[in-house]
Order: C-alpha cells, then sequence, then structure tokens
C-alpha cells in the first residue's frame, strides 16, 4: 500500500496500471539493462561494428513512455535506440542479428546499430543524422490525421537536437497544423561531449515549446513512473484533439557516448558519473516495487535472470545468423527497377 | 490532341493523379490560396480542397521531411519545390532520408514521394536562383532524376513519377513553363527511365535534356542548313540513364556531343562521356565532347549571364569541331 512518503505519481499509477504490467516494466528495464551491457562486450568483440551508442542509464525514458502505447502506435529514434526497438516489440535476436550485420538482422544486416527498423512492430528505424527524423514524425502524424486515425507518433531525441532546424521547422508545423505527435527530448545533459550549458541559450529545454504555443512538460527522466503518467497525457491528448506536446525527459547516461568514447572523458568527472549512478531508475523502481508489495528480492532475481537468458539466446541467435548473401549489396536500393538502371550499374 | 502549355500538362497531370488516388497529395509553399508561384498548381486547392493541397511555411527542410514520414506511413506525397535552389536547405531529407530508407530498413520502407519544382536559369535571377543541380541528385543510388523537355513527356512522366514507389526528383525547366506542345485527350504515362529521339540524324549525336533540347533542336536547324545531319536524344530521365540508345546511336554517328546548362566539374555530361568512351570507344572518330554552362556561379548582368549560358552558337562549334570542320 502507498505510504504518506511515496510521491503522489507513484500512487496514482501504481493504483492505474495493472499489477501484471508495473512487473512487466521493471522485466523491460532490466532486459534492456543486461542487453547493453553484453553490447558493449560484443562490441569489444568486434562482433558488433561502426558507431554503438549505448542506453544505459536512461531506461525508464523508453519503458515509461512505450508503456503508454497501442500496438498501431509509431515511434521514431535517433540513433541511441536499441532498447527503444525491443520494448517496441522487436525480437532481441533479430536486433542483435541487425547489430551484428547479419541476414536475419531487422533491417535485413544493412542498418546496423544506428537503423534498426521494424515496420510490423510500428518501428520506423533509427537515424543518424541529429534531428534528421524529427521531420518523418511530424509526417506519419500529419498521415494519421490525412487517413482520419488515431494513432500517435512518439519521436526520441537527445537535447542536443533541439538546437538543428528541424526541431523548429517540426514544432512549428505539429502545432500549426495541429499533429498527434509526441516530441521527447531525452535531455542526458551532454550533446556527445558537450553539455547543455555550453550549446543551448535556454537550459529549460521545455520552455522551447513556448515559441510555438505547444503543451510541454519537464519530467524526471529516471523515474519510469513519472515518464509513464506524463507522456500518458500527452498520448491521451494526441488521440483525442490530434495535438502536440513537447516532453523534456532529465536523465543520464552512464556510459560514454558511444563504445569508441570513455565512460567520462574530458567533459565531465568520474565523481560526476559515479555520484549519478546512485540515482540508477531500475533500482529506485525496483524499491517502489517492492515497498508496494508487488516483487520481493527473489521475484526480482528471477526477473533479472529471465533477462540475462534472453539476452544469451539474442546472442547465440546472431551468432547462427549468416551474413547477408553477396546478392543484398544490390537489393533494396529501389522498389521498382528499371532496365537500363541494372543494366548499367550492375 | 491539344495544343497545351507545358505548365499547363503539369497541371493535368497533378489533377489526374489527384482525382485517381486518394493517397496522393500535394505540399509546398504557395501551392493553394496562391495558386502556385508559377500556377503549375492553379485551380487544385478549389477541386480538392486544404487537406490534399497544402500550403506550407517557408520550411523546405521540415516539409520535405513531413512528406517522407507521411510516404512511410501509406500516403504518396507531391512536394513542390518553389525552385530546385531551395531544396538545398533540404538535401538531407532528400539524400539522408528519401534516398537511403529503403535500402538502410532492409527493404521494409519505400518512399514513394515525388519533389518537383523548376530548375536552371530563367532571366537575370543571378547567382542564387540559377542553378542547375540535377548532378547533384542524379549522383545518389535510391533517387530517380527526371528532367521533361516537352509538354507531352512533361505531363506523361510526372503521372509515371506520382504512381512510382521510389523518390523522384522531378526537375520542371523555369523558362519552359510557358511553351506549348501537343498533348493526346486521352490519358497516358510515359515510362521512367527511356530516353526519346527528338530528331533523327547520322553525323553527330547530341544529347540534352530539359531546356537543352530545345537549344539542340535549333542548333541541328541551322546545322542542317549546311549540311551537316544531327541526331538529338532527349534523356528525359537522368537516372536512371537509358544508356543503350546512346550508344546505338554513336555506333551510327561515331561522334557525340552532350548539352549541359549544368556546370562542367563532375556534371550529368561527364557520367555520360565516361559511359560512351567506355562501351563505344572504338566506334568514336573524335573525343566525346561537352557544352555545359560556365564553370562560375550565375552572374546578374545580362551579358554575363548570356556568356555563362550554353548557346545553340557554341553547340554548333562543337558539333563542327568533332567533324574537324574548322
Amino acid at each position: 500500500m502507498p505510504t504518506p512518503t511515496i510521491p503522489d505519481h507513484v500512487s496514482r499509477q501504481l493504483a492505474a496500471t495493472p499489477k501484471a504490467q508495473l512487473v512487466d516494466m521493471l522485466y523491460q528495464m532490466l532486459l534492456g539493462r543486461r542487453y547493453e551491457e553484453r553490447c558493449a562486450e560484443m562490441y569489444a568483440l568486434q562482433k558488433i561494428g561502426g558507431f554503438c551508442h549505448l542506453y544505459i542509464g536512461q531506461e525508464a525514458v523508453a519503458i515509461g513512455a512505450l508503456s503508454t502505447l497501442r500496438p498501431d502506435d509509431l515511434i521514431i529514434t535517433a540513433y541511441r535506440e536499441h532498447v527503444h526497438a525491443i520494448v517496441k516489440g522487436c525480437d532481441p535476436g533479430r536486433v542483435m542479428a541487425e547489430l551484428f550485420g547479419r541476414r536475419d538482422g531487422v533491417s535485413r544486416g544493412k542498418g546496423g546499430s544506428m537503423h534498426l527498423f521494424d515496420r510490423e512492430k510500428g518501428m520506423l528505424g533509427g537515424h543518424g543524422i541529429v534531428g534528421g527524423h524529427i521531420p518523418l514524425a511530424t509526417g506519419t502524424a500529419f498521415a494519421a490525421k490525412y487517413q482520419q486515425k488515431d494513432y500517435v507518433t512518439l519521436c526520441f531525441f537527445g537535447e542536443a537536437a533541439v538546437n538543428i532546424g528541424t526541431f523548429h521547422e517540426s514544432l512549428n508545423m505539429a502545432a500549426l497544423w495541429k499533429l498527434p505527435v509526441i516530441y521527447i527530448v531525452e535531455n542526458n545533459r551532454f550533446g556527445m561531449g558537450t553539455a547543455i550549458e555550453r550549446s543551448s541559450a535556454i537550459y529549460d529545454v521545455a520552455q522551447r515549446a513556448c515559441a510555438y504555443d505547444m503543451a510541454s512538460e519537464t519530467v524526471d527522466g529516471m523515474d519510469v513512473l513519472a515518464m509513464r503518467e506524463v507522456v500518458g497525457r500527452a498520448v491521451d491528448l494526441a488521440r483525442r484533439e490530434h495535438a502536440p506536446t513537447l516532453i523534456e525527459a532529465r536523465c543520464y547516461r552512464f556510459m560514454g557516448h558511444s563504445m569508441s568514447d570513455p565512460v567520462h572523458g574530458h567533459y565531465r568527472t568520474k565523481e560526476e558519473v559515479q555520484e549519478q549512478k546512485q540515482q540508477d531508475p531500475i533500482r529506485s523502481y525496483a524499491d517502489i516495487l517492492t515497498a508496494a508489495g508487488l516483487v520481493d528480492q527473489a521475484r526480482v532475481e528471477e526477473l533479472d535472470r529471465k533477462a540475462r537468458e534472453v539476452t544469451e539466446q539474442a546472442i547465440q541467435f546472431a551468432d547462427a545468423s549468416p551474413e547477408p548473401s553477396p546478392d543484398a549489396l544490390f537489393e533494396d536500393v529501389y522498389a521498382m527497377p528499371y532496365g537500363p538502371f541494372t543494366r548499367s550499374e550492375q | 490532341m491539344a495544343l497545351i502549355t507545358y505548365r499547363d500538362a503539369l497541371n493535368q497531370a497533378l489533377r489526374e493523379e489527384l482525382r485517381r488516388d486518394p493517397a496522393v497529395f500535394l505540399m509546398g509553399e504557395e501551392v493553394g490560396v496562391y495558386q502556385g508561384a508559377y500556377k503549375v498548381s492553379k485551380g487544385l486547392l478549389q477541386e480538392f480542397g486544404p487537406q490534399r493541397i497544402v500550403d506550407t511555411p517557408i520550411t523546405e527542410e521540415g516539409f520535405s521531411g513531413v512528406g517522407i514520414g507521411a510516404a512511410m506511413a501509406g500516403l504518396r506525397p507531391i512536394v513542390e519545390m518553389m525552385t530546385w535552389n531551395f531544396s538545398l536547405v533540404a538535401i538531407d531529407q532528400i539524400v539522408n532520408g528519401a534516398a537511403k530508407m529503403l535500402y538502410m530498413s532492409g527493404g521494409q520502407f519505400n518512399i514513394p514521394i515525388v519533389f518537383r519544382g523548376p530548375g536552371g536559369a530563367a532571366h537575370q535571377l543571378a547567382a542564387q536562383h540559377s542553378q542547375s543541380l540535377e548532378a547533384w541528385y542524379a549522383s545518389v543510388p535510391g533517387l530517380k532524376v527526371v528532367a521533361p523537355s516537352t509538354p507531352y513527356d512533361a505531363k506523361g512522366l510526372l503521372k509515371s513519377a506520382i504512381r512510382d514507389d521510389d523518390p523522384v526528383i522531378f526537375m520542371e525547366g523555369e523558362t519552359l513553363y510557358g511553351s506549348k506542345g501537343e498533348v493526346p485527350d486521352e490519358e497516358y504515362t510515359i515510362p521512367l527511365g527511356v530516353s526519346d529521339v527528338k530528331r533523327t540524324g547520322t553525323d553527330v549525336t547530341v544529347v540534352a535534356w530539359s531546356k537543352m533540347v530545345t537549344v539542340a533542336l535549333k542548333a541541328a536547324e541551322t546545322l542542317a542548313a549546311d549540311g551537316i545531319s544531327c541526331e538529338v536524344i532527349d534523356l528525359r530521365t537522368l537516372r536512371p540513364l537509358d544508356d543503350a540508345p546512346i550508344l546505338e546511336s554513336v555506333r551510327k554517328t561515331n561522334r557525340c556531343v552532350i548539352l549541359e546548362e549544368g556546370w562542367p566539374y563532375a556534371g550529368v555530361g561527364a557520367q555520360i562521356a565516361y559511359q560512351v568512351q567506355q562501351a563505344a570507344f572504338g566506334d568514336l572518330d573524335a573525343p566525346v565532347t561537352r557544352v555545359t554552362g560556365t564553370d562560375v556561379p550565375m552572374p546578374y548582368a545580362k551579358n554575363l549571364e548570356h556568356m555563362a549560358m550554353p548557346s545553340p552558337a557554341r553547340l554548333i562549334a562543337a558539333v563542327r569541331e568533332v567533324l574537324y570542320l574548322d
């Protein structure tokens, strides 16, 4: 039972959310954590190549946000998106196969870590140009309104993307045309190694919505139930009134920007990272569920064991998947290839 | 057959495709209430309403991305660039988004979208408003690039572009909008990727597209008076490139001159010259030659602008050169 020391939003969410879902959210956070830890190892073993951006520390953002969606809702993300993809329903094995560059990857091995796509699950990618996907989310929301459907689009990006033109162009159109899109800024304080204070004239990202007369919220992105509450409100607004919201989720990444970065580097101190790790979103949430009597230590350990097992199975699946066939090089350049093109270029 | 303008031919294509498929919509600056900066979309707002004829803010990168996102969700957008010069602020969306989405998603998300608008120089619009950017887009795998020269081609190719399941860069000639030509009364389409011989000849193969086809035909007329017979091939589509008819023609004429409004460096003509020498080296009696826009930003002054543009006189000189007549 909630006690008076428990924040109101926690009480509300505990009361309003099915118990099985509350526990499943903890499992998803554990899965996201274990999966990314193993991705770091797979990168070190050179099974994963290219750029690889891990989500460790930020799990509450994606899991809280996605817990509010219907299966037909869409998400579109930047390139730190392994966990978003899995939580949206992509098969963990097929995601790992994609990271390994294998035939059974969600993008058939041609996208990699930054370009996870799954049409069936409403995962519209993984995009690698900062801010480049924000107009795409605005476009899927435009389509929802055009088709007179009530699916919504969640668009995830980092706080550094709020200084690029596409962010402003998109917010303007979404507000002007009243589009059912929710822009979720994952403010982990650093755009690669540049602190928000060194890149933004305004640190309070949610204030940016004022310029477009758009609804906005600031939320503790280390608190999965706070994320669920705030995003749930925005999803309702989008579904009911076709109106957009800008949400700033304040969070922290426990790893470097990408696998080629050290954990803290020159731009933040080891002490700062250590201090932030004390606010681990998974531990906090496990404590809440324990206090509420929904899980005990043994149950948490069981969920963690399952998360590790699913991750290991994903790695086994990826390892067993063959490389793409050489023919795949020329496939899917065009949906409607023409004779002259194939003659000249192949 | 009716004699109509290039502008009206495009307007007919838009109207017919909007009627045919409710997933098709047009968006861009001034396409609705204003009736189109060049009046290509005249009357469409009245027939189809503001949901399908969407006036946008001046936000090319933003609305290009909105179009791509809408295409990912099942629509078939036509995005108008008021001129192709303005597409440079949207090129990330076109190149990093539209062109690559199918490939990097492993075949899951094709982007059936048309980006269209006028390109090339008009009259004294100076450096920022006089560019021929087809080589930029034609170099990108995943894009198709179309540049019609006549009302007949414009209508048939635009209809095919709208029905195509890939992103199509459709470049209209800014100074061609008022030009007239015969267009059938009944419905027709022209497949992308198929060139057209606009004039048959035996002495020199001239390859051109868009407005340069009219320059080539004018020069061919003058040369004919001197007994020189030019074959003028209108590429119509720059990517995919219909190279077989060019090679076939060169095997007959043994000479090839490429006429291009854009800059010479890494231009479309450079690619064609490469392919011709590669495939028909033994058939050539002279080096493949190009007549292009001058390698400078477009000047404003009338005399300088004239010097910077390919002209019938320059093409005639090049043709005479490959025939070793001067």
